[in-house]
Protein backbone atom coordinates (compact mmCIF):
# COMPACT_ATOMS: atom_id res chain seq x y z
CA UNK A 1 0.00 0.00 0.00
CA UNK A 2 1.38 3.57 -0.17
CA UNK A 3 2.46 4.07 3.39
CA UNK A 4 4.77 1.60 4.12
CA UNK A 5 5.96 2.08 7.16
CA UNK A 6 3.07 -0.53 8.51
CA UNK A 7 5.45 -2.70 7.70
CA UNK A 8 8.07 -1.73 10.12
CA UNK A 9 7.37 -3.17 14.08
CA UNK A 10 4.69 -0.83 15.48
CA UNK A 11 6.28 -0.98 18.31
CA UNK A 12 9.32 0.14 17.17
CA UNK A 13 7.38 3.01 14.97
CA UNK A 14 5.38 4.26 18.01
CA UNK A 15 8.67 4.56 20.04
CA UNK A 16 10.46 6.32 17.24
CA UNK A 17 7.58 8.76 17.21
CA UNK A 18 7.59 9.28 20.87
CA UNK A 19 11.13 10.36 20.45
CA UNK A 20 10.67 14.12 19.65
CA UNK A 21 12.82 16.94 19.29
CA UNK A 22 16.06 15.51 17.38
CA UNK A 23 15.13 13.77 14.33
CA UNK A 24 14.02 10.63 12.17
CA UNK A 25 16.38 7.97 10.98
CA UNK A 26 14.85 5.75 8.10
CA UNK A 27 17.59 3.72 7.39
CA UNK A 28 17.81 1.02 4.50
CA UNK A 29 20.18 -2.01 3.74
CA UNK A 30 19.73 -4.67 1.87
CA UNK A 31 16.56 -3.68 1.18
CA UNK A 32 15.05 -3.79 4.89
CA UNK A 33 13.60 -0.54 6.48
CA UNK A 34 14.57 0.83 9.84
CA UNK A 35 14.48 3.64 12.25
CA UNK A 36 16.77 4.29 14.58
CA UNK A 37 18.31 7.17 16.30
CA UNK A 38 20.54 10.09 14.81
CA UNK A 39 23.08 10.05 17.19
CA UNK A 40 23.83 5.86 16.61
CA UNK A 41 23.76 6.83 12.66
CA UNK A 42 25.44 10.15 12.70
CA UNK A 43 28.16 9.13 15.05
CA UNK A 44 29.23 6.22 12.18
CA UNK A 45 28.85 8.51 8.89
CA UNK A 46 31.30 8.69 6.91
CA UNK A 47 29.34 11.40 4.57
CA UNK A 48 26.59 13.32 4.83
CA UNK A 49 24.52 15.44 2.57
CA UNK A 50 21.34 17.37 2.61
CA UNK A 51 18.04 17.42 0.64
CA UNK A 52 15.81 20.72 -0.37
CA UNK A 53 13.50 20.54 -2.13
CA UNK A 54 9.98 22.84 -3.39
CA UNK A 55 10.91 26.27 -2.46
CA UNK A 56 8.69 27.54 -4.61
CA UNK A 57 10.17 31.54 -4.74
CA UNK A 58 7.32 34.00 -5.44
CA UNK A 59 4.29 31.62 -3.76
CA UNK A 60 2.13 33.94 -2.01
CA UNK A 61 -1.13 31.60 -1.27
CA UNK A 62 -2.95 31.40 2.28
CA UNK A 63 -1.20 27.87 3.36
CA UNK A 64 2.27 30.10 4.26
CA UNK A 65 1.89 33.62 4.21
CA UNK A 66 5.66 33.87 4.92
CA UNK A 67 7.31 31.51 2.68
CA UNK A 68 10.25 33.64 2.43
CA UNK A 69 11.14 33.27 6.17
CA UNK A 70 10.58 29.36 6.14
CA UNK A 71 13.42 29.02 3.48
CA UNK A 72 15.17 31.06 5.16
CA UNK A 73 14.84 29.36 8.68
CA UNK A 74 15.54 25.85 6.46
CA UNK A 75 18.67 27.27 5.59
CA UNK A 76 19.34 28.41 8.97
CA UNK A 77 18.43 24.32 9.75
CA UNK A 78 20.98 22.93 7.30
CA UNK A 79 23.58 25.05 8.13
CA UNK A 80 23.34 23.80 11.66
CA UNK A 81 23.77 20.41 10.53
CA UNK A 82 26.04 18.25 11.85
CA UNK A 83 28.80 17.00 10.81
CA UNK A 84 28.24 19.42 7.48
CA UNK A 85 26.62 18.10 4.61
CA UNK A 86 28.95 17.80 1.98
CA UNK A 87 26.74 19.20 -0.72
CA UNK A 88 22.96 19.68 -1.29
CA UNK A 89 20.23 18.13 -4.04
CA UNK A 90 17.42 20.59 -4.70
CA UNK A 91 14.33 18.30 -6.05
CA UNK A 92 12.81 21.18 -7.69
CA UNK A 93 10.38 23.33 -8.21
CA UNK A 94 12.89 26.02 -7.21
CA UNK A 95 10.00 28.89 -8.59
CA UNK A 96 6.65 29.23 -8.21
CA UNK A 97 5.40 28.86 -11.83
CA UNK A 98 8.69 30.89 -12.68
CA UNK A 99 7.64 33.95 -11.58
CA UNK A 100 9.70 36.94 -12.54
CA UNK A 101 13.44 37.19 -9.81
CA UNK A 102 12.49 34.18 -8.93
CA UNK A 103 15.36 32.08 -9.78
CA UNK A 104 17.61 35.02 -8.64
CA UNK A 105 16.35 35.67 -5.45
CA UNK A 106 16.66 31.57 -4.44
CA UNK A 107 20.27 31.78 -6.10
CA UNK A 108 20.80 35.20 -3.44
CA UNK A 109 18.75 33.00 -0.81
CA UNK A 110 21.15 29.80 -1.32
CA UNK A 111 24.60 31.61 -1.05
CA UNK A 112 24.05 31.85 2.45
CA UNK A 113 24.39 27.80 2.71
CA UNK A 114 27.57 26.06 3.92
CA UNK A 115 28.83 23.29 2.07
CA UNK A 116 30.47 22.91 -1.21
CA UNK A 117 28.11 22.51 -4.01
CA UNK A 118 24.49 22.66 -4.79
CA UNK A 119 23.33 20.20 -7.80
CA UNK A 120 19.32 20.60 -9.35
CA UNK A 121 17.12 19.03 -11.05
CA UNK A 122 13.92 20.78 -11.94
CA UNK A 123 10.39 20.88 -11.26
CA UNK A 124 7.44 21.61 -13.58
CA UNK A 125 7.37 24.85 -11.97
CA UNK A 126 10.77 25.66 -13.29
CA UNK A 127 10.31 24.84 -16.77
CA UNK A 128 6.63 24.54 -17.97
CA UNK A 129 6.75 28.56 -19.61
CA UNK A 130 10.01 28.13 -21.39
CA UNK A 131 10.96 24.29 -21.66
CA UNK A 132 13.73 24.52 -19.44
CA UNK A 133 15.50 27.49 -21.00
CA UNK A 134 16.36 29.67 -17.89
CA UNK A 135 16.72 27.29 -15.85
CA UNK A 136 19.15 25.04 -17.90
CA UNK A 137 21.28 28.63 -18.88
CA UNK A 138 21.29 28.61 -15.16
CA UNK A 139 21.96 25.26 -13.95
CA UNK A 140 22.60 23.07 -16.92
CA UNK A 141 26.31 23.24 -17.04
CA UNK A 142 28.09 19.55 -17.23
CA UNK A 143 24.65 18.20 -17.11
CA UNK A 144 23.40 16.02 -20.44
CA UNK A 145 20.17 16.25 -22.63
CA UNK A 146 16.96 18.24 -20.54
CA UNK A 147 19.99 18.55 -17.47
CA UNK A 148 20.14 15.08 -16.45
CA UNK A 149 23.61 14.18 -14.53
CA UNK A 150 25.13 11.76 -12.63
CA UNK A 151 28.73 11.80 -10.38
CA UNK A 152 30.42 9.57 -8.10
CA UNK A 153 31.30 11.01 -3.95
CA UNK A 154 32.77 8.66 -1.35
CA UNK A 155 32.22 5.42 -3.16
CA UNK A 156 28.28 6.09 -4.20
CA UNK A 157 26.83 7.05 -7.33
CA UNK A 158 24.56 9.59 -7.51
CA UNK A 159 22.20 10.70 -10.36
CA UNK A 160 19.77 13.13 -11.08
CA UNK A 161 16.81 12.49 -13.68
CA UNK A 162 14.16 15.02 -14.75
CA UNK A 163 10.65 13.75 -15.15
CA UNK A 164 9.59 17.13 -15.90
CA UNK A 165 10.15 18.52 -19.47
CA UNK A 166 7.71 16.09 -20.98
CA UNK A 167 5.16 16.13 -18.40
CA UNK A 168 2.59 13.98 -19.93
CA UNK A 169 -1.44 15.36 -19.99
CA UNK A 170 -3.75 13.74 -18.09
CA UNK A 171 -1.11 11.67 -16.63
CA UNK A 172 1.93 13.19 -14.77
CA UNK A 173 5.98 13.29 -15.09
CA UNK A 174 7.90 11.39 -17.92
CA UNK A 175 11.55 10.45 -18.21
CA UNK A 176 11.75 9.97 -22.24
CA UNK A 177 13.72 8.02 -24.34
CA UNK A 178 16.94 10.00 -24.43
CA UNK A 179 17.17 10.33 -21.08
CA UNK A 180 16.27 6.09 -20.50
CA UNK A 181 18.82 5.49 -22.85
CA UNK A 182 21.49 7.35 -21.18
CA UNK A 183 20.68 6.49 -17.86
CA UNK A 184 20.68 2.73 -19.00
CA UNK A 185 24.44 3.83 -20.33
CA UNK A 186 25.26 5.33 -17.27
CA UNK A 187 24.28 2.24 -14.89
CA UNK A 188 26.09 -0.16 -17.26
CA UNK A 189 29.68 0.87 -16.09
CA UNK A 190 28.51 0.29 -12.00
CA UNK A 191 28.82 -2.58 -10.01
CA UNK A 192 26.29 -4.30 -8.73
CA UNK A 193 27.55 -3.70 -4.72
CA UNK A 194 27.95 0.16 -6.23
CA UNK A 195 25.34 2.09 -3.60
CA UNK A 196 23.04 3.96 -5.84
CA UNK A 197 21.40 7.88 -5.15
CA UNK A 198 18.36 8.82 -7.71
CA UNK A 199 17.54 12.40 -6.85
CA UNK A 200 14.26 13.67 -9.01
CA UNK A 201 11.52 15.73 -8.92
CA UNK A 202 8.29 14.17 -9.62
CA UNK A 203 8.11 10.62 -7.54
CA UNK A 204 9.36 7.91 -9.98
CA UNK A 205 6.99 5.01 -8.72
CA UNK A 206 3.24 5.72 -8.84
CA UNK A 207 2.61 7.30 -5.68
CA UNK A 208 -0.94 8.77 -6.30
CA UNK A 209 -1.64 8.84 -10.10
CA UNK A 210 -5.31 10.27 -9.92
CA UNK A 211 -3.14 13.21 -8.66
CA UNK A 212 -0.76 12.88 -11.63
CA UNK A 213 2.03 11.89 -8.94
CA UNK A 214 4.05 9.23 -11.02
CA UNK A 215 5.76 8.72 -13.77
CA UNK A 216 4.68 7.60 -16.75
CA UNK A 217 7.59 5.41 -17.67
CA UNK A 218 9.43 5.44 -14.34
CA UNK A 219 8.93 1.69 -14.13
CA UNK A 220 11.50 1.59 -16.70
CA UNK A 221 14.27 3.70 -15.00
CA UNK A 222 12.84 1.24 -11.76
CA UNK A 223 14.00 -1.54 -13.41
CA UNK A 224 17.50 -0.76 -14.55
CA UNK A 225 17.99 0.19 -10.51
CA UNK A 226 17.05 -3.87 -9.26
CA UNK A 227 20.21 -5.25 -9.90
CA UNK A 228 21.87 -2.74 -7.29
CA UNK A 229 22.40 -3.71 -3.94
CA UNK A 230 21.36 -0.24 -2.37
CA UNK A 231 19.40 1.94 -4.23
CA UNK A 232 18.04 5.13 -2.84
CA UNK A 233 15.49 8.09 -4.89
CA UNK A 234 15.06 10.85 -3.21
CA UNK A 235 12.20 13.12 -4.37
CA UNK A 236 10.16 16.24 -4.00
CA UNK A 237 6.87 17.26 -5.71
CA UNK A 238 4.55 16.02 -2.97
CA UNK A 239 5.68 18.45 0.16
CA UNK A 240 5.48 15.57 2.27
CA UNK A 241 7.30 12.60 3.71
CA UNK A 242 6.36 9.46 2.13
CA UNK A 243 8.78 6.60 2.37
CA UNK A 244 8.32 2.90 0.38
CA UNK A 245 10.30 -0.08 0.23
CA UNK A 246 10.87 -1.96 -3.03
CA UNK A 247 12.95 -5.00 -2.93
CA UNK A 248 16.59 -3.18 -2.31
CA UNK A 249 14.97 0.30 -3.68
CA UNK A 250 13.81 2.76 -1.23
CA UNK A 251 12.03 5.39 -2.05
CA UNK A 252 11.74 9.27 0.08
CA UNK A 253 9.35 11.75 -0.83
CA UNK A 254 10.58 15.16 1.19
CA UNK A 255 8.94 17.56 2.85
CA UNK A 256 8.64 21.46 0.99
CA UNK A 257 10.25 24.30 2.39
CA UNK A 258 7.50 26.54 1.24
CA UNK A 259 3.43 24.80 1.45
CA UNK A 260 2.27 21.58 2.60
CA UNK A 261 0.02 19.12 0.45
CA UNK A 262 -2.49 17.02 1.80
CA UNK A 263 -2.23 13.34 1.83
CA UNK A 264 -2.56 11.36 -0.99
CA UNK A 265 -6.66 11.61 -2.00
CA UNK A 266 -7.41 12.93 2.06
CA UNK A 267 -8.95 15.89 0.56
CA UNK A 268 -10.66 16.42 -3.18
CA UNK A 269 -7.33 18.55 -4.66
CA UNK A 270 -3.60 18.22 -4.15
CA UNK A 271 -3.73 22.16 -3.84
CA UNK A 272 -1.36 23.67 -0.78
CA UNK A 273 -2.80 22.82 1.94
CA UNK A 274 -3.95 25.40 4.83
CA UNK A 275 -2.99 24.90 8.42
CA UNK A 276 -2.78 26.21 11.95
CA UNK A 277 -0.76 28.34 12.28
CA UNK A 278 1.34 26.61 14.98
CA UNK A 279 1.11 23.34 12.50
CA UNK A 280 2.19 24.69 9.72
CA UNK A 281 6.53 24.61 10.20
CA UNK A 282 5.98 20.97 11.34
CA UNK A 283 5.21 20.04 8.06
CA UNK A 284 8.01 22.29 6.31
CA UNK A 285 11.75 21.06 6.24
CA UNK A 286 14.89 19.69 4.50
CA UNK A 287 16.61 15.83 4.91
CA UNK A 288 19.68 14.93 6.32
CA UNK A 289 20.92 11.81 4.50
CA UNK A 290 24.44 9.92 6.01
CA UNK A 291 25.91 7.20 4.41
CA UNK A 292 28.18 4.82 6.09
CA UNK A 293 30.78 2.87 3.61
CA UNK A 294 31.29 0.07 6.09
CA UNK A 295 27.90 -0.92 5.97
CA UNK A 296 26.84 0.09 2.43
CA UNK A 297 23.79 1.89 4.63
CA UNK A 298 22.06 5.17 3.22
CA UNK A 299 20.20 7.00 6.41
CA UNK A 300 17.50 9.83 5.93
CA UNK A 301 17.04 12.09 8.52
CA UNK A 302 13.97 14.31 8.44
CA UNK A 303 14.18 18.20 9.94
CA UNK A 304 11.02 19.45 10.35
CA UNK A 305 11.27 23.35 11.01
CA UNK A 306 9.56 22.65 14.01
CA UNK B 1 -31.94 65.52 -48.06
CA UNK B 2 -31.37 64.38 -44.59
CA UNK B 3 -33.82 61.29 -44.96
CA UNK B 4 -32.44 60.02 -47.98
CA UNK B 5 -28.92 59.26 -46.97
CA UNK B 6 -30.27 58.15 -43.23
CA UNK B 7 -32.42 55.47 -44.52
CA UNK B 8 -30.10 53.11 -46.25
CA UNK B 9 -27.85 53.26 -43.54
CA UNK B 10 -30.29 51.97 -41.14
CA UNK B 11 -31.48 49.81 -43.67
CA UNK B 12 -27.41 48.62 -44.02
CA UNK B 13 -27.17 48.08 -40.21
CA UNK B 14 -30.52 46.21 -39.99
CA UNK B 15 -28.96 44.01 -42.75
CA UNK B 16 -25.68 43.53 -41.05
CA UNK B 17 -27.75 42.71 -37.52
CA UNK B 18 -29.63 40.11 -38.81
CA UNK B 19 -27.12 38.47 -41.55
CA UNK B 20 -26.45 35.19 -39.53
CA UNK B 21 -22.76 33.64 -39.09
CA UNK B 22 -21.55 34.70 -41.83
CA UNK B 23 -21.39 38.33 -40.96
CA UNK B 24 -21.26 37.99 -37.00
CA UNK B 25 -17.95 39.02 -35.57
CA UNK B 26 -15.86 35.58 -34.15
CA UNK B 27 -17.28 34.11 -30.70
CA UNK B 28 -15.38 34.27 -27.16
CA UNK B 29 -16.39 31.28 -25.38
CA UNK B 30 -15.15 30.81 -21.59
CA UNK B 31 -13.89 27.84 -19.71
CA UNK B 32 -13.94 28.28 -15.90
CA UNK B 33 -10.66 26.51 -13.75
CA UNK B 34 -12.23 25.17 -10.68
CA UNK B 35 -11.76 22.89 -8.00
CA UNK B 36 -8.70 21.52 -10.21
CA UNK B 37 -10.90 20.86 -13.22
CA UNK B 38 -11.45 22.69 -16.38
CA UNK B 39 -15.20 23.66 -16.93
CA UNK B 40 -16.68 21.95 -19.31
CA UNK B 41 -14.01 20.13 -20.52
CA UNK B 42 -14.89 19.95 -23.87
CA UNK B 43 -16.15 23.17 -25.73
CA UNK B 44 -17.27 22.92 -29.53
CA UNK B 45 -16.17 26.05 -31.14
CA UNK B 46 -16.18 27.80 -34.59
CA UNK B 47 -12.81 28.57 -36.33
CA UNK B 48 -11.70 31.81 -35.39
CA UNK B 49 -13.79 31.39 -32.10
CA UNK B 50 -11.51 32.67 -28.90
CA UNK B 51 -11.76 30.48 -25.78
CA UNK B 52 -10.78 32.65 -22.69
CA UNK B 53 -10.22 30.73 -19.30
CA UNK B 54 -11.01 32.36 -16.11
CA UNK B 55 -8.92 30.46 -12.68
CA UNK B 56 -11.72 30.55 -10.28
CA UNK B 57 -9.43 28.58 -7.89
CA UNK B 58 -7.03 29.96 -5.10
CA UNK B 59 -3.97 27.75 -6.36
CA UNK B 60 -2.11 28.92 -9.78
CA UNK B 61 -3.05 26.94 -13.38
CA UNK B 62 -1.89 26.83 -16.76
CA UNK B 63 -3.36 26.31 -20.09
CA UNK B 64 -0.78 24.60 -22.11
CA UNK B 65 -2.02 23.16 -25.39
CA UNK B 66 -0.30 19.07 -25.19
CA UNK B 67 1.23 19.41 -28.19
CA UNK B 68 3.30 22.48 -26.39
CA UNK B 69 1.97 25.12 -29.38
CA UNK B 70 0.71 27.60 -26.61
CA UNK B 71 0.91 27.96 -22.99
CA UNK B 72 -0.65 30.25 -20.46
CA UNK B 73 1.68 31.81 -17.83
CA UNK B 74 0.95 30.27 -14.21
CA UNK B 75 -2.90 32.03 -13.50
CA UNK B 76 -3.39 33.71 -10.13
CA UNK B 77 -6.59 33.29 -8.91
CA UNK B 78 -9.44 35.39 -11.28
CA UNK B 79 -6.50 36.33 -13.65
CA UNK B 80 -7.74 34.83 -17.45
CA UNK B 81 -6.17 34.02 -20.41
CA UNK B 82 -7.34 33.93 -24.06
CA UNK B 83 -6.79 31.96 -27.06
CA UNK B 84 -7.80 32.21 -30.49
CA UNK B 85 -8.05 28.88 -32.37
CA UNK B 86 -8.23 29.42 -36.30
CA UNK B 87 -8.41 25.79 -37.99
CA UNK B 88 -10.30 22.50 -37.66
CA UNK B 89 -9.70 20.01 -35.11
CA UNK B 90 -9.76 18.25 -32.01
CA UNK B 91 -7.35 20.41 -29.34
CA UNK B 92 -6.49 18.73 -26.47
CA UNK B 93 -5.35 21.11 -23.68
CA UNK B 94 -3.86 20.74 -19.69
CA UNK B 95 -2.55 22.25 -16.65
CA UNK B 96 1.27 22.34 -16.69
CA UNK B 97 1.55 22.18 -13.01
CA UNK B 98 -1.28 19.63 -12.49
CA UNK B 99 -1.13 17.59 -15.40
CA UNK B 100 -4.36 15.40 -14.45
CA UNK B 101 -6.43 18.43 -15.50
CA UNK B 102 -6.78 17.86 -19.00
CA UNK B 103 -9.43 19.24 -21.50
CA UNK B 104 -10.20 19.26 -24.89
CA UNK B 105 -11.34 22.26 -27.84
CA UNK B 106 -13.28 20.83 -30.64
CA UNK B 107 -13.23 23.70 -33.77
CA UNK B 108 -15.56 22.96 -36.42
Amino acid sequence: MLNELARVDRRRFMQCLAWAGTGLVWAARGGVLSSTILGEASAAADFTFAQISDTHVGFAGNANPDAAGTLADSITGINALTPRPAFILHTGDLTHGQKAGAFDTLAESLKAVRTERIFYVPGEHDVFLDGGKDYLARHGRGTFGGGWQSFDYGGVHFVGLVNVLTYKAGVGGALGLEQLEWLRQDLAARGASTPIVVFTHVPLWALYPAWGWTTADGEEAIGMLRRFGSVTVLNGHIHQVLQKIEGHITFHSARSTAFPQPAPGATATPGPMTVEAGELRRLLGVRQVLYTQSSARLAAVEHPLA
Amino acid sequence: MRSNTWIPMMAGLLALLAGGADAAPPGEIHVSISQFTFRPPVVSIAAGDTVTWVNDDAEEHTVTATDRSYTSSALDAAETFSHRFTAPGTYQYFCALHPHMAATVVVK
